[in-house]
């Protein structure tokens, strides 16, 4: 880790002030359960670091007739704690419970988790976000790729294949979640479906966020009534690790039937990825082995494998199968409750 | 007089007792010092420089940036300019600075020219390795092209597993501190009485004379070794070297990246595997070719087939792989965890084939293990059986229950050495009744300190509590390196002769209080009384306060060479793993292990246990997780941490039962080491529990989804009565 300068502010006017017009000059510190990992391996090497710890009006979560508010220093043990998420928010209550280890959950944060860095090895050990070997060849379609994308990557040429490893982002974009974000020139808000970007060049990040933005809350709508979600994550280890793929869903129904359906998968693309054929192929239709076994076929239509991540394919459609499934259940359930 | 025969089963006051370990409490609770904890007064931090490629020739190395940063103290150049390093983590330099970071800082200060070279890091076949392998002998016993002429059915297969790391909860390291012209280090070691050899030697090699006599090497309590730390190694030099050059004592514990990289790895293996047998089972011929690399240098020395030796007709030849990748070191129980899985899924493979319950082809095999082992695993295996419900439970290749969630059963069969390395034991009784034991032994966190405790309390008939081992110091007799688990045979050994004859010289000292000669003399209960008369009784303190003011002080030794009356060695073990497979995502999950295992005279049941635990644990680990990842363009270890070099955490080892074969057959035999053997079978027993579930055999472990589902893709959907089982052309994309 290099020497940097702390600063602790305590409003987000002060720490957009603090942030630079440069990515990587100054560095966003939240729970800093990723940032301390990427500034110890050198990925991050900041000037200064500026901590959101000291302001209050990022934290706390508020329920309202229009719907919630979340701090972006919610906690994701608060998240999944939180009554009202649990509540009407199941699918992403469960992605937060899901995050391994008490000790990750009580650190990081939401807007950690959405601005979190990927997990690429290449990228880790130092081979850049764009993962190039010294002639600028990719080093990701020809290495170990295991772990990478089967969506929206160059297919063999440069360019990025990392995942987006946030398990939140699905879930909340199901939910039609929109991102609040400050920076020197005040205040905008984006649909968080269209806050993930894909970089072109080495350099830029994962997302449209400005070098001196801040993520400051997420803002859900109100819970429709009698919506089913899910989320389901194919994970092999149930100590800390990553999930391989996951699938969340939200579904609007109309008696037993699906009158629309919201269908993002999570660990498979640069981006959270949006199945939209699935959600159109649901319109209409009660939720059987079947039909979700279409949709999760659906989901994973235009996958494009690598050389070692065929099977990321296979759970892609698994876990979009059986997060339908299991937000159809919850939906019995809830009938069976009265 | 006392014997120093074990006693008998009605006569033992602790051996067969479930005694917690002494230093359980300290560790827990994190008071134990270990080398990772040790700051002396004046202490500077080290840190390696290593290379970053895996082949490149060094054209020159720059500190002067580096030596003039804050805190920098002294610099140790562990490689000249102008050689060339053969993996990456290879170490270059070390040096020392104040502080750990002011340190990490001046490591990144130093400028090293490489001019990279040519490297070569896959896990890769002869076919693909080149110039970088080599071969073995041919083995040829018998006549294989008959034996296989003579088979009615023959399987053949490929199986392997990858390289992987000892991942020691504690890293490599050392702290070097000199007084004058001595030298004490606290060492993460497996080899308190050995490494200062190799310090004495390195340390002259720069000019720097020390005699051994004056190098003091201190392990009260370690982080565990495996295998992995049985040498000084460089870095344990570079620290000696640079606390010499600044004066003060230096820490150098190895970064977990570094460790990973350079501090151990089990060599892989992959085989080609051809086995025959008549209808009925019996075996008629096997053969092998194997292959696998452990890194720079030759490793890996299998013998295959494993445990079945004696199959009359075989045929097997290895080639060793080189690789620019980190070193081989011993990992516990060398080369039995991959021969075994080689033989055990290979064999597990012809029994799905014949058909044939794969226990009733390895009980109907057992004429050709070794004779002594045979009628033990013929013991163990219905012992298992019976603990894992296998009868019930078993059924032929490919769950058919519907779902997706497929269960099978699997078996292995291990074997290992034991033994007791060479030891000496001191043991002092002083006339207050106070009794130390010394040894230059170490405890990797096995409970060997527990275990000296309990032989010296036996013998003395004292309370566990009454004894106090002094462990983990090379100024106390010497004892071997902790490898190959003969720790527990050495230490018992001497640790029973020395209190034997330590209690013998009491006894003569106390027989005329009591009236009789000290042959008629036992030390049970707190007391020393005639044996059979227990109201002729004089309590411990007062038979010690007859010593007057000489405390009595008497050593014991394992016998230096050759066999030894009270431990011997060879053991077998069995073990059986129940899986859960969900067949659409490929995931593997354990639900139940069984370990049924034999080591002669058990001196503490409970620590034992933990043992097999552990060693299921990191079983659970290679089988379906570990593997180190090397990058074939970049020449670089992808998986250096702890997030994606995977292990199993506590949610993940499933239901686990231990049975100790013991009592009369088995407790004759003396004490026998338990580290090793159970952890060979687990990779075994779970690929064959998998390839019972699915109806497929996985090639290799780890067993990981994506190569279940590969595997999946070749077992119809009727093996399983699945309908949601999908091949790729039935599935469409990718
Ligand atoms: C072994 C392991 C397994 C994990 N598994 C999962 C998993 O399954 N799913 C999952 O989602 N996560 C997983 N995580 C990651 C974990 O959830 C993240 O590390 C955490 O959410 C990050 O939050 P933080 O507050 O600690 O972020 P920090 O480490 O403080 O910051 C992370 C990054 O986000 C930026 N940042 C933080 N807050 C803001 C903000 N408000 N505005 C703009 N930028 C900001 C920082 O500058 C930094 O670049 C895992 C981590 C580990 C180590």
């Amino acid at each position: 880790m290099n020497v940097f300068e702390y600063a602790n502010p305590t409003t987000t006017k002060e720490a957009a002030g603090l942030l630079a017009a440069q990515w990587g000059e100054a560095e966003i510190l939240a729970g800093g359960t990723d940032l301390l990992s990427l500034m110890k391996n050198y990925v991050a090497t900041p000037k200064r670091v500026v901590s959101l710890r000291g302001i209050k009006e990022l934290s706390g979560i508020t329920s309202s007739a229009s719907g919630l508010r979340i701090g972006a220093m919610v906690t994701l043990q608060e998240l999944h704690d939180h009554k009202a998420v649990h509540d009407d928010y199941h699918s992403l209550a469960h992605a937060a419970g899901s995050v391994p280890s008490p000790q990750i959950r009580n650190l990081g944060t939401v807007g950690g988790d959405l601005c979190q860095r990927p997990r690429c090895w290449y990228f880790r050990n130092g081979f850049g976000l764009l993962a190039k070997d010294e002639k600028g060849q990719p080093l990701v379609p020809a290495g170990d790729n295991r772990y990478h994308a089967i969506f929206g990557h160059p297919g063999g040429s440069p360019g990025a294949y990392y995942v987006h490893p946030s398990s939140l982002a699905p879930a909340l974009i199901t939910f039609g979640a929109r991102v609040k974000v400050a920076g020197p020139k005040g205040e905008r808000e984006i649909p968080l479906a269209s806050f993930f970007a894909t970089p072109k060049r080495e350099g830029e990040r994962e997302n449209v966020l400005m070098p001196n933005e801040i993520v400051t809350e997420i803002i859900l709508a109100a819970a429709s009534k009698g919506m089913l979600t899910a989320t389901y994550e194919v994970r092999q280890k149930e100590a800390l690790d990553w999930p391989l793929a996951t699938a969340s869903v939200a579904l609007r129904m109309s008696g037993d039937k699906v009158k629309s359906a919201r269908i993002v998968l999570g660990h498979v693309a640069p981006v959270p990825w949006p199945a939209h054929e699935a959600e159109k192929l649901l319109a209409g239709q009660t939720i059987t082995e079947d039909s979700a076994a279409k949709a999760g076929e659906a989901a994973v239509r235009g996958a494009k494998a690598l050389s070692g991540n065929k099977y990321k394919v296979q759970l892609a459609r698994v876990a979009v199968k059986r997060a339908l499934l299991e937000a159809a259940a919850h939906g019995k359930e809830g009938m069976q409750h009265g | 007089m006392a014997s120093e025969k074990w006693p008998e089963a009605g006569k033992r006051s602790l051996i067969g007792k479930r005694v917690t370990r002494l230093d359980g409490a300290v560790k827990s609770t994190g008071r134990a010092k270990y080398t990772y904890d040790v700051n002396r007064k004046g202490m500077l931090h080290g840190k390696l420089v290593f290379s970053p490629h895996a082949h490149a020739k060094i054209v020159s190395i720059d500190t002067s940036a580096a030596e003039k940063m804050p805190g920098v103290k002294a610099v140790q150049l562990m490689i000249e300019p102008g050689k060339e390093v053969l993996w990456q983590g290879q170490e270059i330099l070390a040096l020392a600075a104040e502080t750990e970071e002011q340190a990490r800082d001046a490591a990144r200060a130093v400028k090293i020219r490489f001019e990279k070279l040519p490297h070569f890091v896959a896990d890769a076949p002869p076919e693909k390795a080149g110039q970088h392998q080599t071969a073995l002998a041919e083995q040829v016993t018998g006549n294989p092209d008959q034996g296989f002429k003579e088979a009615e059915v023959t399987s053949e297969g490929t199986y392997g597993c990858p390289v992987i790391t000892h991942c020691c909860l504690e890293a490599h390291g050392q702290v070097a501190e000199w007084e004058g012209d001595t030298l004490r280090v606290w060492a993460s070691t497996q080899n308190v009485s050995g490494i200062s050899g190799e310090l004495v030697d390195g340390l002259k090699a720069g000019g720097v004379e020390v005699p051994a006599s004056n190098v003091q090497i201190l392990t009260p309590v370690m982080g565990g070794g495996f295998g992995s730390k049985f040498g000084a190694d460089t870095w344990g030099v570079a620290c000696a070297q640079l606390a010499k050059k600044a004066g003060r004592p230096v820490k150098m514990m190895l970064e977990r990246d570094h460790e990973l990289m350079a501090a151990g790895a089990r060599p892989s293996i992959y085989a080609r595997v051809r086995v025959g047998a008549k209808k009925d089972g019996t075996l008629t011929a096997w053969s092998s070719e194997s292959w696998g690399t452990g890194g720079i240098g030759p490793a890996g020395n299998p013998n295959l087939p494993y445990v079945f030796t004696r199959i009359p007709n075989r045929r097997s030849r290895h080639t060793r792989v080189e690789t620019n990748t980190g070193p081989a070191r011993a990992w516990r129980a060398p080369n039995h965890p991959q021969m075994c899985l080689i033989t055990m899924s290979a064999l597990e493979d012809l029994a799905a084939q014949l058909p044939m319950d794969p226990l009733d082809f390895f009980l109907k095999n057992l004429p050709f293990v070794i004779p002594e082992r045979a009628e033990t695993y013929r013991q163990e295996l219905v012992k298992g059986a019976e603990l894992m419900e296998w009868k019930k439970k078993w059924h032929s290749r490919g769950d058919k229950t519907p779902g997706p969630i497929k269960r099978g059963l699997g078996l292995s069969i291990h074997t290992w050495g034991g033994g007791g390395h060479s030891s000496n034991c001191n043991c002092t009784i002083r006339p207050d009744g106070s009794v130390e034991v010394f040894l230059g032994s170490q405890d990797l966190g096995t409970g060997t300190r527990t275990v000296i405790a309990m032989v010296a309390a036996e013998t003395l008939g004292l309370p566990v509590s009454a004894v106090k081992v002094n462990i983990g110091d090379s100024k106390f007799p010497p004892s071997g390196a902790s490898g190959g688990s003969t720790t527990v045979g050495g230490v018992s050994a001497s640790t029973r002769r020395a209190t034997t004859r330590a209690l013998n010289e009491l006894l003569a000292k106390v027989a005329p209080a009591l009236g009789v000669t000290p042959d008629k003399l036992e030390a049970a209960c707190g007391t020393i009384r005639v044996a059979g008369d227990p109201t002729k009784a004089i309590a411990w303190h007062q038979a010690c306060a007859k010593l007057g003011t000489a405390a009595i002080t008497a050593s014991g030794q394992r016998a230096p060479r050759g066999p030894d009356e009270l431990i011997s060695s060879g053991v077998g073990g069995i073990q059986m793993a129940e899986v859960a497979v969900d067949v659409e995502t490929g995931v593997v999950k354990i639900e139940k292990l069984v370990a049924v295992q034999d080591c002669g005279l058990v001196i503490n049941p409970k620590t034992a246990e933990s043992q097999i635990y552990g060693a299921m644990i990191m079983g659970v680990g290679y089988a379906l997780y570990e593997e180190k990842l090397m990058d074939e363009t970049t020449g670089r270890c992808l998986n250096p941490d702890m997030e994606f070099y995977k292990l199993a955490g506590i949610g993940d080892v499933g239901n686990m039962v231990v049975h100790f074969m013991t009592g009369p057959g088995y407790d004759e035999r003396g004490v026998i080491g338990l580290g090793e053997p159970p952890v060979i079978s687990p990779g075994a027993a779970i690929s064959n529990a998998v390839a019972n579930a699915i109806g497929a055999r996985v090639p290799t472990i780890p067993l990981t989804p994506d190569k279940v589902l590969a595997a999946l893709e070749k077992v119809p959907r009727s093996a399983l009565n699945d309908s949601s089982l999908r091949s790729e052309q039935e599935g469409g994309a990718a």
